[in-house]
């Protein structure tokens, strides 16, 4: 399931209805990413996206790592909008019936997630507010696949 | 009247182009063959946009919400997106 929604969500009770509803699969990886404290000020998040390329192309790499790993199924929750700091950003949930499979497709999930979904975060401290900018290693993540 | 030859797509703009150019989104009447004529085509209309479109290796692009390469065909196109890389996750 793909949920791009701008209210926020509890991670560990969305884990424990995923996990609930492949109840069989033996192994569950889960990531959380989480706006993070920033040196000398209080951090929030804007996140902006582009509504109907995001739900397509977080379909499209939802469905690529299903067809490349034993997958029974994957979770992908990204929130949009304004965030507060300690605030739960997106969430990735594999279930499988080897933990290589669910390792590794999480890890994929997230590295096609950062670049190749139509997200762009803004970082807001007490000094202002800046787009958050794409690192090399992010594109570089994509080449291991 | 619109020259029949124009072709008239839905452009979109996001995060700090989006700032920079000042609109989320507008029509665009254009005889532009290939994303990169569009792009020049915009550059020549108003300094937001020159200064916005300067650098396209800072840019990425979606013709109908598939990414592509600046030298995509603009053919039978409906909608442009124009963002920096993506940031998600």
């Amino acid at each position: 399931m793909i949920r791009v929604q701008a209210m926020p969500f509890d991670p560990g009770g969305e884990l424990n209805t995923f996990s609930a509803s492949v109840a069989g699969a033996g192994a569950i990886v889960s990531f959380t990413g989480v706006v993070r404290d920033v040196a000398g000020g209080l951090s929030a998040m804007e996140i902006e996206h582009y509504p109907g390329m995001t739900e397509k192309a977080l379909g499209t790499i939802r469905g690529e790592a299903m067809l490349r790993w034993d997958l029974a199924d994957v979770l992908v929750i990204h929130r949009i909008g304004h965030l507060e700091a300690h605030e739960s950003i997106m969430m990735v949930v594999t279930a499988s019936k080897h933990r290589k499979d669910a390792f590794e497709a999480a890890e994929f999930l997230m590295d096609y997630l950062k670049s190749r979904a139509p997200f762009w975060k803004k970082e807001i401290t007490l000094d202002g507010s800046d787009w958050v900018a794409s690192k090399t290693e992010d594109e570089d993540a994509l080449s291991r696949w | 009247m619109p020259d029949p030859k124009d072709q008239s797509v839905h452009v979109l703009y996001f995060a700090w182009v989006r700032e920079r150019i000042g609109v989320p989104r507008e029509e665009v009447q254009t005889r532009a063959a290939t994303v990169a004529d569009l792009v020049a085509e915009l550059r020549r209309r108003e300094e937001r946009y020159d200064v916005a479109f300067a650098d396209v290796s800072a840019l990425r692009v979606a013709l109908d919400q598939e990414l592509v390469d600046f030298d995509a065909p603009l053919a039978g196109v409906r909608e442009v997106a124009f963002f920096p890389p993506m940031t998600g996750g």
